[in-house]
This record gives C-alpha cells, sequence and structure tokens, in this order.
C-alpha cells in the first residue's frame, strides 16, 4: 500500500569522513531510484559534488548546500515537499533530521518523515532511553550510567568497576569514546568527551566478548526479516568500524545465531522501526549470555556491507517501505520472481577488512581501539575463509601480498602488538605463526577466536610446505591447487616457491602464471544470487574463486564487452570522485550499445551496484585477476584511467601482456608518470618546471640546494618515520629531516625540487582525442602551492587569474596533449608567479576534480572522455569558462578530530579525507556554502588569531581589520598582537600553551569554548613553534572549535562572512544556476 | 590440515563429483537433497526427516563449531534433534578440520565416523546444488575405493518406522496431556511442548491413540512419502471425528491433509531452508520460517470444511492448513525451528491457547 507523497527531500551525508563515507553515496543513490521508480520528485541535498547520487540522472533537484537544519529549512520554504528521507545520509542527516524535529520545523512545513519515525531515532540515539526502552522487554544491555559531570562519571565508575568504558552521546562513529582502567585516565577521557557532547556514558567493560551485527528490515505490517549477520574477527573493544569483520557470523551455533536474530526482531519492533536498522551485541564467548551495545536507526556502514555481502538491496527496500510498501510486496531484485520478504542464503564467505593511511599524519597513534580511524574498506568474496583474507589483505593495497610473503614487520614486538593492537596486528599474527608462537597463545593475547586462527594457520603451514620446493616443474598440482584455494596469488607462489627477488617479481609472478595454465588451474566464476542456488538467477553478481570446478556464467568473447577498472579502497588521495569517473564511464560505455565489465572490491561504491554495469566483478584489481577476467572475457578493451591510481599503474603491466587497453597509450601514460622522461619531455616541448633532482648522497643534496636555494621540496623513497614528504627551509631543518626521517643512497634516492613561494597553484582537468584537446576546465587554489591539491580550496572558474596566464596555461596543455597524443582523460597541476607558468605534475588519467569540473561547467568530461577511449566521434563542447554566471568551489573536508593526537596542519601530503563542491553567485557566496558544508561555524563574536610568519600577518591584516569593524572580539598571540598594535588593529593578548602561569591563556580560552574561530598558522619547524602551535591546534579540534591553519583560505572566510551573512547565501538548486 | 583420502559422490544422470573424505569411509547410497541453511549442521543431521538421504550444504564453511555436548535434560539430549545422526552421507565444500566453540564436545569429523556416516568436503557444492535443481533429487551415491553399492530410493521405505520411537513413551508432568505421534519426531518439538506445562506422551507412528486419555493430538515431521503412512492416516480420521485440538508439523500437515481427504506430490526439488517465506493467508502477516520437505499438500484437494492456513510467498506451494470450525491446524514449515528461526513459535501458544478453550467449553 503506497503512501501519497508527491515530492520527498533526501538527505545526503556531505563531505566523506572518518565514519562516514562513501556508503552513503550507495544508500542515497539506492533511495533516489527507489523512489523515482514509484514517480515520486526528489530533492536531494548534499554538497558533496563528487558523488554519484548528485549526478544529473538521479535525483530531479540536487542542492549542493549543507545539511544543516537552516539550510534544509530554506528548501522546505522554496520546494513545499511532502515528505523527509532521513535515514540515508548517516549520522550527519539523522542528527539534522532530530533538529529539525526537535525545533518544529517539521511539523511547521507539514514535512512527513518517511520510514522510522524520529520518536524512534531518538530512542536510539539517547543512550539511557535506549537502555529503558530494551529493558522494557527484557533486552539486556551493558551496565551503563549516563553522567553530565566528570565528577559523577568517578562516581559512577566505582559503582560499576574498571576496566569501564566512556561514551559520549549522538557522535559519529564512537567518537570521543575509549577505554579507562583507572580514575586518572577516566578523567582525561570524560573531559575530552564533554567537549562532544553535553552527556556521557560510564559503562561495563566487555573486551574480549565476540561483537556480532544484525540488519534488520521492518516494514509498517510488523513484518521483519534479518537480512544478514556478521561477525567481527576483532573481539570487542575495536570498533567494528576498525575490525575486520566477516559475513555470515563463523563461529556462532544454530542457538546462538536465532538467539541474536530472535532478540533482534523484538527490538525493532518495540522500538518500531520502519525500514533498516543495525543491532550490534556483544556475545560472551564462554556462554550464551550477551548484550546489545548499539542500534542504528539508519542505513550504515554495516548496511551497505550487507547489502554487497548479500545481493540484497536494504537501502532501495528501505526506501520502499518508507513509502508504505509491505515487504512482501516488493520482489527479489535478483531472482525477480522470489520476494523481497526472504532472508538471502549465501554460499560463500565474505571479509570486510579496514584501511587506514595513519601514515599521512604527525603525531597520531597507531593503535586500534574504541573509535574510528580507518578512512575505507574493502571487500574479499570467496569460498573458504583463507581466500577471503588473503583476497582482502591484498585488496587494501598497502603493498601487502596477502597474509603471508610479505616484507618482514618493521619495528613492531609481536606479543605487544597482539594485545595492543594497531593497524598492523593481522600481519603480527603472520609473524607469530611463522615464529612458531601457537594458536592458544596467539588467542590468550589478542582474544581473537581460535578459529579464525586456526585457519590462519592453515595458510601459515602451506606456506612451509610450498617453501620446500624451489621450481614450479617439481612442485606438485595438487599442492598448487591448494594454494590456490587458500588465496595464494601468484606473486606469493612465486615469492614461496621460486624464492624470486624483489627486482625480478613481474617476471616471477608471470612465469607462475604461465605454469598454473599450462596445467589447467585457473580460477572460477560464480554468482552472488541471495538464494544459494536454490532458484535460478541471472544475475550479473560476481565473484572468482578456485573453490569450485563451473562457472555459473558464459562468457561471450565478441569483443563488445569493456572492461572499466574500479578505484579500490578509498583512501587518503582517492575516494569517491573517482567511483563518480567509473560510474559515468560505466555508464557511457552501456549507451553506446558495448556490455560493461566492472572490477572493483570497495562496498562502499555505486560502481559496485550490480544494476550499474552490465557484468560485475568483485574481486581483485591485481594483475593476476584483471588478466584472469581479460582472458575470460576477450573484451574490446580496458579502461584504466577512471579509477585513479590503482588502474593506471596497471596500464603498462597489462600492455606487456597484449591486453588492449582503450584511451592513450600506456607508453606515453608511462613517459608521464616517470619522473625522468616527462621531465626531459617539458625540456623538448620548451616548458619550465621547478628544477629539480634524484639523490643518491647527502653531499649531492647539499650541492644542489646551493644551486636553487631554499626552500625546498624533500621526497624520500625510503621513510623511516614520520611524513613522507616535507617542506624544508633552511640547512637545519635539512639536516633534521634527512637523519631523522629519511634513508639516503643509491638504493633509495630522494628527489629534491626547488619550492616556489607565493605561487599560485592552477589545475586544468582536460579530455583530449589523438592529442587534441576537446574540453578542458582551469581552476585554481586559494591557497598558495604548497598545500597538496587534495587539501586545498578550489575555485571554478577562476577568479583571480590573470587572461594571460590562462591563455599561457591553455598553450602548455596542447602541447603536452599533442605530445602526449593523449586520448582520453588528464589533469595538470601547474605553478604560476608573475604569469611565469611551471608544470608540477601532469596524469594522464581522470583526476580527483572531474565530478567537480564536469558539474559546476554542466559539461560531463567522463562522457566524451570515454566516447574518445571507444574511438567514438566527438565534438567539443560549445561552452567555455569564461561564460559562466556563478562560482564553484571544492573545499576539503578533514577528520583530524577522529585522529587522537595528528597535527591538524596542511602540508604537501594530503590529509583530508572528503570534500565537497558548492555554487554560489560569487565567490563569496560559495566560500560560504563550502565552509559551512565542511563543518565551520561562521563565528559569533571572539575570534583568535595567532599568523605565524610575517606574510601571513601580512596577508590577514585586511581580515582582522574587518572582522574590527563588525564588531568581533579579536585575540591574537604574541607577535600577531604586536603586529596588529602597530597597524591599528585592536587585540586582547593570549599567552602561549607554554606559559600557563600567564593569563589570560589561549589553553585556557580554547578549554572554556571561549573561542569561536581559530585561526593558527604554523610558523617553521622550531620545536618550541611546533609545540604551542601545535597544542592550540589540537585543542582546537578536541574542544570542537573551527580551526584554519591557512592564511589565504582564513582571509577567504573573513571576508565572505564579513561580506555577507547567512540570510544573503543562495537557495539555488543546481539547474537554477545556468 | 591432515591428508584426506579420495571419495566421490556418483549420481543417477551419471555425474561424478570427486571430493575429499572426512567422515566415516565407507560407500552409502540414498536420495541426494541440498540445504541452503547457513547454521545448525548438528540440528540438520540429527533430524530424523532425514533418513534415507545424503545432505549437500550449500553453505561452504561446515564443522567450525563442532558438535555440542551430550548433555541431557528431560531424558532428552539438550542439543540435538534424536538420538543419532539420520542422514545417510554428508556433502560440504570446506570442512573445518579444527573447531572452535565453548560447547563443543569433539569435531563433527569425530562425530560422522562413530555414526558410521560418511563424509565428503571440497567438492563443488554450488555446481552440485544447481543440478540437484534442476533436475530435481536424484538419486546418489557415495562411493569408496573398492567397494561399490546399489542406488537406493527412500520413497519406497516405511522409513518413520525406522526412526521413531518403538513403544510409548511419557515425557514431563504438565497439566495438559498431549500425544505426540511420532513418524519421526524432532526433539524440539518435545521441548516447545514441555515448556507449556504439558505431559507428552509419544507414540510410535501407527500406534492408535484414538482411545487414550488426552487433550490434544501432536502430529509430527518426519521423512519419506506420507501416502506409505497409512495407519497414522486411519488414526488422524478417527480423531478428526473428535473436537480435541489438532495440530500438525511438516509430514504431520501432509497426513493430516491427506486424513481430510487432500492430495500430495513430491516437489522438484523441496524446500530444505532456513528462509522460506510464508504469509498467513488473508492477512499481511509474513513469517520466515525452517522448512525441510520433499511432499507437500495440494492446497485444492482440499475438503470443504478445510481452508488453507498459511501459503509460500516464493512458489505459493501450502505452507499450511485448517479445519474451518474445528481446533485443528498444521503447518509444513516447522515451528520448532532448530534449526532455523524461530518467529514461528507462537503456535504452540496458539495450541495451548486450543486445549484450554477445549477444556473450558
Amino acid at each position: 500500500m503506497k503512501k501519497d507523497v508527491k515530492k520527498v527531500v533526501i538527505l545526503g551525508s556531505g563531505a566523506l569522513k572518518i565514519g562516514e563515507a562513501g556508503e552513503f553515496d550507495y544508500s542515497g543513490s539506492q533511495a533516489i531510484k527507489a523512489l523515482k521508480e514509484e514517480g515520486v520528485y526528489t530533492v536531494l541535498i548534499n554538497p558533496n559534488i563528487a558523488t554519484v547520487q548528485t549526478s544529473e540522472k538521479l535525483a530531479d533537484k540536487i542542492y549542493f548546500l549543507p545539511v544543516t537544519p537552516y539550510f534544509v529549512e530554506q528548501v522546505f520554504k522554496k520546494e513545499k515537499p511532502d515528505g523527509l528521507l532521513l535515514a540515508f545520509g548517516g549520522q550527519t542527516a539523522l542528527n539534522c533530521g532530530v533538529q529539525l524535529f526537535e525545533q518544529g520545523l517539521l511539523e511547521k512545513y507539514n514535512v512527513e518523515v518517511l520510514g522510522t519515525p524520529v520518536k524512534s531515532i531518538i530512542d536510539t540515539e539517547d543512550r539511557e532511553i535506549f537502555a529503558g526502552k530494551l529493558a522494557e522487554i527484557d533486552v539486556k544491555t551493558p551496565k551503563s550510567i549516563a553522567v553530565t559531570s566528570v565528577n559523577d562519571a568517578l562516581k559512577a565508575a566505582e559503582k560499576i568497576g574498571y576496566p569501564i568504558i566512556v561514551r559520549a552521546a549522538y557522535t559519529l562513529g564512537g567518537m570521543g569514546s575509549g577505554f579507562c582502567s583507572g580514575p586518572e585516565e577516566l578523567k582525561m577521557r570524560a573531559d575530552n568527551a564533554f567537549s562532544y557532547s553535553g552527556q556521557i556514558l560510564v559503562e561495563e567493560s566487555l573486551k574480549g566478548w565476540k561483537e556480532v551485527e544484525y540488519e534488520v528490515v521492518r516494514d509498517a505490517y510488523n513484518n521483519c526479516i534479518t537480512v544478514c549477520n556478521m561477525e567481527n574477527f576483532d573481539p570487542l573493544g575495536i570498533h567494528t568500524g576498525e575490525s575486520i569483520v566477516v559475513a555470515p557470523s563463523q563461529t556462532l551455533s544454530n542457538s546462538e545465531y536465532h538467539k541474536l536474530r530472535e532478540l533482534a526482531i523484538k527490538i525493532v519492533r518495540h522500538i518500531g522501526i520502519v525500514g533498516e536498522c543495525n543491532v550490534q551485541y556483544a556475545l560472551d564467548p564462554y556462554s550464551e549470555d550477551y548484550r546489545v551495545i548499539e542500534v542504528n536507526a539508519r542505513l550504515s556502514r554495516s548496511s551497505a556491507l550487507a547489502s554487497k555481502a548479500t545481493g540484497y538491496p536494504l537501502a532501495f527496500v528501505a526506501a520502499k517501505l518508507g513509502l508504505g510498501y509491505g515487504l512482501h510486496e516488493l520482489k527479489n531484485s535478483v531472482t525477480k520472481v522470489t520476494s523481497a520478504f526472504f532472508e538471502p542464503a549465501l554460499d560463500y564467505v565474505v571479509c570486510k577488512i579496514p584501511r587506514w593511511d595513519l601514515n599521512k599524519f604527525t603525531g597520531v597513534s597507531r593503535q586500534i581501539g574504541s573509535s574510528m580511524k580507518s578512512v575505507g574498506e574493502i571487500m574479499a568474496i570467496g569460498r573458504t575463509f583463507e581466500e577471503v583474507i588473503q583476497k582482502g589483505l591484498r585488496m587494501v593495497g598497502q603493498g601487502m601480498h596477502g597474509f603471508v610473503g610479505n616484507q618482514p614487520l618493521k619495528d613492531k614486538d609481536v606479543r605487544t602488538e597482539l594485545t595492543e593492537p594497531t593497524d598492523q596486528r593481522i600481519f603480527a599474527i603472520a609473524e607469530a605463526l611463522e615464529q612458531g608462537m601457537s594458536v592458544d597463545e596467539i588467542h590468550e593475547l589478542s582474544r581473537i577466536d581460535r578459529w579464525f586462527l586456526e585457519k590462519l594457520k592453515n595458510i601459515t603451514d602451506l606456506k612451509n610446505k610450498l617453501g620446500e620446493y624451489q621450481t614450479l616443474e617439481s612442485l606438485p598440482d595438487k599442492l598448487l591447487i591448494e594454494a590456490k584455494k587458500l588465496g595464494y596469488s601468484d606473486f606469493q607462489i612465486a615469492r614461496t616457491v621460486l624464492k624470486t627477488s624483489n627486482l625480478k617479481m613481474e617476471e616471477g609472478l608471470l612465469e607462475v602464471r604461465a605454469h598454473r595454465k599450462s596445467r589447467n588451474i585457473l580460477p572460477i566464476v560464480k554468482q552472488i544470487d541471495t538464494m544459494a542456488g536454490e532458484f535460478p538467477a541471472q544475475i550479473n553478481y560476481l565473484y572468482m574463486t578456485y573453490n569450485g570446478s563451473t562457472h555459473d556464467v558464459e562468457f561471450e568473447k565478441d569483443g563488445l564487452s569493456v572492461v572499466v577498472l574500479g578505484s579500490g579502497a578509498y583512501r587518503i588521495g582517492s575516494s569517491v570522485e573517482f567511483d563518480w569517473c567509473s560510474v559515468n564511464a560505466v555508464e557511457t560505455v552501456n549507451e553506446q550499445g558495448f556490455r560493461s565489465v566492472m572490477i572493483n572490491y570497495n562496498p562502499e561504491t555505486v560502481s559496485t551496484d550490480y544494476d550499474v554495469c552490465s557484468r560485475l566483478f568483485f574481486d581483485e584489481l591485481t594483475l593476476e585477476r584483471v588478466l584472469d577476467i581479460v582472458d575470460l572475457e576477450a573484451p574490446k578493451g580496458v579502461v584504466i584511467s577512471m579509477g585513479g591510481q590503482i588502474p593506471n599503474n596497471l596500464a603498462m603491466r597489462l600492455h606487456r601482456q597484449n591486453v588492449p587497453i582503450l584511451g592513450t597509450s600506456p607508453e606515453d601514460i608511462d613517459r608521464a608518470e616517470n619522473r625522468q622522461k616527462f621531465s626531459s619531455l617539458l625540456d623538448e616541448l620548451g616548458i619550465d618546471q621547478p628544477r629539480w633532482n634524484e639523490l643518491t648522497s647527502i653531499e649531492d643534496i647539499y650541492a644542489f640546494v646551493d644551486e636553487v636555494g631554499f626552500p625546498v621540496l624533500v621526497r624520500p623513497s625510503y621513510v623511516l618515520s614520520g611524513a613522507a614528504m616535507n617542506v624544508v627551509s633552511n640547512r637545519d631543518e635539512l639536516q633534521h629531516f634527512l637523519e631523522l626521517a629519511a634513508n639516503v643512497s643509491k638504493q633509495y634516492p630522494v628527489v629534491v625540487s626547488e619550492f616556489i613561494e607565493q605561487a599560485k597553484e592552477i589545475e586544468i582537468d582536460a579530455v583530449a582525442c589523438n592529442g587534441e584537446v576537446i574540453a578542458y576546465a582551469i581552476s585554481e587554489h586559494i591557497e598558495f602551492a604548497g598545500v597538496h591539491s587534495g587539501d586545498a580550496t578550489i575555485v571554478f572558474p577562476p577568479q583571480k587569474l590573470y587572461v594571460e596566464t590562462i591563455r599561457r596555461v591553455k598553450r602548455i596543455t596542447r602541447k603536452i596533449a599533442a605530445a602526449l597524443n593523449i586520448s582520453g582523460p588528464f589533469n595538470m597541476q601547474l605553478l604560476a608567479k608573475d604569469n611565469d607558468i611551471k608544470v608540477i605534475e601532469c596524469n594522464l588519467r581522470a583526476s580527483r576534480s572531474f565530478p567537480f569540473v564536469s558539474k559546476v561547467l554542466k559539461v560531463n568530461f567522463i562522457d566524451i572522455a570515454t566516447r574518445v577511449m571507444l574511438g567514438l566521434p566527438v565534438e567539443k563542447p560549445n561552452k567555455s569558462l569564461f561564460e559562466l554566471d556563478y562560482v564553484g568551489i571544492k573545499a576539503p573536508q578533514f577528520s583530524f578530530a577522529r585522529l587522537q593526537k595528528a597535527d591538524p596542519v596542511l602540508g604537501v601530503d594530503m590529509a583530508s579525507t572528503g570534500e565537497v563542491g558548492c555554487i554560489g553567485d560569487n565567490i563569496h557566496d560559495a566560500v560560504l556554502q563550502s565552509m559551512l558544508s565542511v563543518g565551520y561555524r561562521i563565528p559569533k563574536k571572539n575570534v583568535l588569531i595567532s599568523s605565524g610568519p610575517l606574510r601571513d600577518k601580512i596577508e590577514l591584516l585586511s581580515a582582522a581589520r574587518m572582522l574590527m569593524e563588525k564588531g568581533y572580539n579579536l585575540f591574537a598571540t604574541g607577535g600577531t598582537h604586536k603586529f596588529f598594535q602597530e597597524n591599528g588593529v585592536e587585540t586582547t593578548l593570549l599567552h602561549w600553551p607554554d606559559e600557563p602561569e600567564k593569563s589570560p591563556n589561549t589553553m585556557e580560552y580554547i578549554r572554556d569554548k571561549k573561542l569561536d574561530l581559530v585561526v593558527n598558522i604554523p610558523k617553521n619547524l622550531t620545536k618550541g613553534e611546533l609545540k604551542n602551535g601545535y597544542q592550540i591546534r589540537r585543542s582546537s579540534i578536541d574542544f570542537n572549535i573551527p580551526l584554519i591553519t591557512n592564511a589565504r583560505l582564513a582571509s577567504a572566510f573573513i571576508n565572505a562572512f564579513c561580506k555577507m551573512s547567512m540570510d544573503d547565501i543562495s537557495i539555488k538548486s543546481w539547474d537554477e544556476y545556468k | 590440515m591432515p591428508e584426506a583420502r579420495e571419495i566421490k559422490l556418483v549420481l543417477e544422470d551419471g555425474s561424478v563429483f570427486v571430493g575429499k573424505s572426512f567422515g566415516c569411509h565407507k560407500s552409502v547410497a540414498g536420495e541426494v537433497v541440498f540445504n541452503t541453511a547457513m547454521t545448525g549442521y548438528p540440528e540438520s543431521l540429527t533430524d530424523p526427516s532425514y533418513k534415507g538421504q545424503i545432505l549437500v550444504s550449500t553453505y561452504p564453511l561446515i564443522g567450525n563449531y563442532g558438535v555440542p555436548s551430550k548433555e541431557t535434560e528431560n531424558g532428552i539430549p539438550k542439543f540435538y534433534e534424536s538420538d543419532r545422526i539420520h542422514i545417510s552421507g554428508l556433502i560440504v565444500s570446506d570442512y573445518s578440520f579444527e573447531f572452535s566453540h565453548w560447547n563443543a564436545g569433539h569435531s563433527l569429523s569425530e562425530w560422522l565416523v562413530q555414526n558410521e556416516v560418511p563424509g565428503i568436503f571440497d567438492i563443488d557444492t554450488r555446481e552440485l546444488t544447481k543440478l540437484l535443481r534442476d533436475k530435481g533429487p536424484l538419486l546418489g551415491k557415495i562411493v569408496v575405493e573398492g567397494e561399490d553399492v546399489a542406488f537406493y530410493n527412500p520413497d519406497n521405505d516405511n522409513l518413520a518406522a525406522m526412526v521413531c520411537t518403538t513403544e510409548p513413551q511419557v515425557y514431563g508432568n504438565g497439566k495438559h496431556k498431549i500425544v505426540l505421534v511420532d513418524t519421526g519426531a524432532k526433539y524440539n518439538i518435545l521441548r516447545c511442548l514441555l515448556k507449556r506445562d504439558t505431559t507428552v506422551v509419544r507414540v510410535p507412528w501407527d500406534y492408535d491413540f484414538t482411545k487414550d486419555d488426552y487433550d490434544g493430538i501432536m502430529l509430527s515431521n518426519g521423512p519419506g512419502n506420507p501416502a506409505v503412512y497409512t495407519q497414522t492416516i486411519e488414526n488422524i480420521k478417527k480423531a478428526l471425528q473428535g473436537d480435541k485440538p489438532i495440530f500438525g508439523i511438516c509430514l504431520g500437515n501432509q497426513l493430516m491433509g491427506i486424513a481430510a481427504g487432500g492430495s500430495t506430490h513430491k516437489l522438484k526439488y523441496g524446500h530444505r531452508a532456513h528462509n522460506h517465506p510464508v504469509r498467513k493467508v488473508g492477512t499481511d502477516t509474513c513469517y520466515i520460517t525452517s522448512q525441510n520437505h520433499g511432499f507437500v499438500l495440494d492446497t485444492d484437494s482440499l475438503a470443504k470444511d478445510w481452508e488453507p492456513l498459511f501459503v509460500n510467498i516464493n512458489d505459493n506451494t501450502n505452507e499450511g492448513i485448517r479445519h474451518k470450525s474445528k481446533p485443528f491446524f498444521s503447518t509444513q514449515f516447522h515451528p520448532e525451528a532448530s534449526s532455523g528461526p524461530t518467529d514461528t513459535e507462537f503456535l504452540f501458544d496458539e495450541f495451548i491457547g486450543l486445549i484450554e478453550d477445549y477444556k473450558n467449553k
């Protein structure tokens, strides 16, 4: 029975951040598809311009605006919707929905929340109400006391008994949560947690219990199903987003499985969910005792994973249920004949592994625990646990080849690693097993269930057997097959059997491949059909395994399929934007009458939605697996330019194996990728570049620096600790960096480049066909060069570039496109100073900014690029950046709050986890929209400026004047205070953190939350400066005070909110910008 | 992992699947069926309804949590559905030689050996399942080297007689006295009744209970072709003359249907799963059920006093019937679950409710 709703607003989740990532692009896209199918007019609010859901073919109307009650209200006023979906945009959308409800705005505008009522959401979000609700139906929750002061927290902990866990209410992915073994630790934790939430919970610790989740669906008729259960490999104590997770559960008996299932349904009915809900349990490993630890009344990371793990489209179904349908009235979208009211039966196992990028941050703790730090995840599918864990560890993409066959862990004590886990724990288990530690002992240290450990031991045991052979000819087929069944890659076999040296790995693994093929040892393609084969299914959702003997599908081999390689795990530097590119490429492939074949393994993506492509291989993006698929498909060609660096890196390797690569030839790609070759090319073309050299000794480095002068950018190829790249501005810093952070030798050369200060950074995104530029978009960074382009705030069309600069950039672009004979997408970064243009980077693939410029310009660059690659005729778009009557801004989203102790500072290495893109009538409009979208707030009255080097002080002077004129109270640290005073700007002096005896002090103002905005510009790398600056920056983050660390960006933001107020911000949908 | 000996599965259509042996290394024959459940192998293996069948688990990882302890309660094992393994053979993809569970007594492999039941792993169970789905249930045999056996069709035998109790047995001491007609009853039916203040008299399949003193009749599940159990059907017919509540499960549903004048047929490949959706006829109320049956009642064949109670949402087959005026009802699925979802256990409460109503009349 469908409700009578005509127009529905859908709230997105905004920029990707730790704890809230691509999964909500997937769930939102599904919801929109479901509503459209029902003829409902959809209005999406989401400033994340790189998502698939904000593409033109999905929602009817899109607002690139912040997901906050103020902006949603403005959209309500304008659009007059009758329904609202708030379960598809993560915690951001849910919190916004709760606020809208509490502020009476839903009632005021007569908007009905579809799906789970807000009242039920509040019941699950407020832990005290939640525990009370569950107690009503005799369901156990952890012993827990809600408190509102540190003192009460201490008392509560005494009552429950240490160790305890502290949790903050209403936060993303456990922010501010953690274990405490004593009062001291609790005091610190509680202090921090109160900065996120007025209420915290002190709870009994269930460390070491199993963690199990159920995804439950309920319709308005009270019909319930559990679509999937999942078991964490890591016991409780490690956030589920930080855990390796398997589905279905592996160590639960039928009685445990169904006891928890029954409880989940009971809970969901009692709370009154309509749609999807996730229930998380702690389960005693020695009895059937349990606790419910969390209920999420919305689509979640786990539900996206469950959808991909089972083939059951949870978000799609949840949206339909929100419209009033019953589960039994909907069809299973895989079989098309059976009902959506059923529970998927899996005949495979999946494994999710998180991806961390902790080495991108300075100072961050690498330990994993009850709060989430990972930035992405992968899912591996197979028919043995050994197979999926090995596949999965390769997919994570951090240089690991599986569970075994890796380089030994650096500076890690195995026992410590097992008890106090970091992102390296799984490899510590591998080392422990190789050292002969028993499964029991590893279990004692890690509390990981013996079943998982025994399976891991099978992998290690086989490695020892394989190691007894030296040649493939002597290796029995039986053993080789067993290795493949346990997930060994050709690489691992080469390393274990052939003992191939690192330098010859490519030859080694190809030798294994050739041998394997000659022995007919090949992977098998299986379907994910939701019914374990019970019903016939025409499903294109596939994975590969060696634990099988016949393919589920037949291959046409007619040369009409096009393989598109996806982006792999989201990571810093490569995320949803490459999914958008992949999906758009696939769409063009489909439209042009080819069959699209997608390869990707990231469960948070739309590209791994099986309704997007003709055939989805949810599998590895390794040379081995791509070749396996190419062998079966015999495609027209492979697209490697859409998924970012992972597929791009495969270009030459695939080409050498005679795989047809569509678009720019891999040789030309190599000429751009290889620093030396590219540099010579630029010289030949007479294009300027910053001077650089690859150096192998300290002396050479000093000699080179003497020639180019400071500052220089230093990029070591072997990093001892800290950041991989750094800008150093004097001899001391250089020496310090080289001694502490890097290894310099013939084997590990260091690249040193001239670093040009106060230069503008310019990006060009373009598409060329046979070397001729077809479409291009030039944008500029607000920050000066030196901030990684992924962390920079980008303006398109550029507002402050000389016409001459633009002309020169275009000329350079044309020359390079012609020289590399580019056919497809490419991106370049350039420096401009006084019309002097230098090229700093060139990538012959789609870039991070393609969705942004495509959507602002309203010219789909990926569509054009794909047509070019398919060899179809293309026309130059008749629109240019000079004609745009509006401005787009792409702003980065940082997740420093999640990364305890990390220094929230921008540098040459990328640190942001996501981005937004907003469009405004002018630059201030766009700046404000985008800054508010990534979590900044317009300050109410108090602003602290601590402005670093002189040029930044000068940069900020006019902004400070403006603030003063606007009546803001300005605060400043020593030097800044003095400088401002001399220049006629009144500020109140706040003392440095290392002078705690002096008042008023910066730290006191931050702790008491007396500041509404902190501008802190890092000055240099001296220790005292770093310490003071670090403390101000870090505590601003910890106490949730907006922080800006770049003078140019601070100026732009201050300018914007001084020149216009909230009310002046345009409330315009994408299509209104013409 | 220990070295395993070769063992193969031969099907009547000529297909051969070669795998490795992990149970009792011997040859057996039976009907090959698949089950798509992801948990519950100790329960399935001891379910008497599987008598004469070689069971394929579509879920590939089996043996993970070993097999439970032999602890008993009310004179029956706490964690099993009968006193022994009833399947003829077990076929899986990936067997876990090492198991891990607080309640595990020993490994699945040891248990199979003790019960002299063969087990095969390392074959493509998905391929086998698709074959069984497309061709219907096939007769098959598990063959070890040098020991061939003939194909065997269990449908021609009185399997219930082989698995049921040989003489009446009494369990519990509650206020309602229930006759459990054992055509291969799972112990969880007993447990579900005993939980609800009952005394249960478990009687053999052909026992004439009609002259005994009782408050209600429970018709159990069981193996094989319902048409074989003529004596049971005769006894049920007599009981249907009366007014005392009757509740049938699975085979019990088919027998009650036949006793009420209906007919049955064999499904192409049966329902053996934990995820079958049923709808209560005439409502929008749906349940996920545990199922294990090859035969099914023809809904259209029911006499006019009867009506369908539940229907399978996937294939519209009969999932239960009830008498329009008398307290008789039955389900094709397993409300007692074990293994599987527990959504419909409330039907036992309804049964007890009918008994109370009857007594209060």
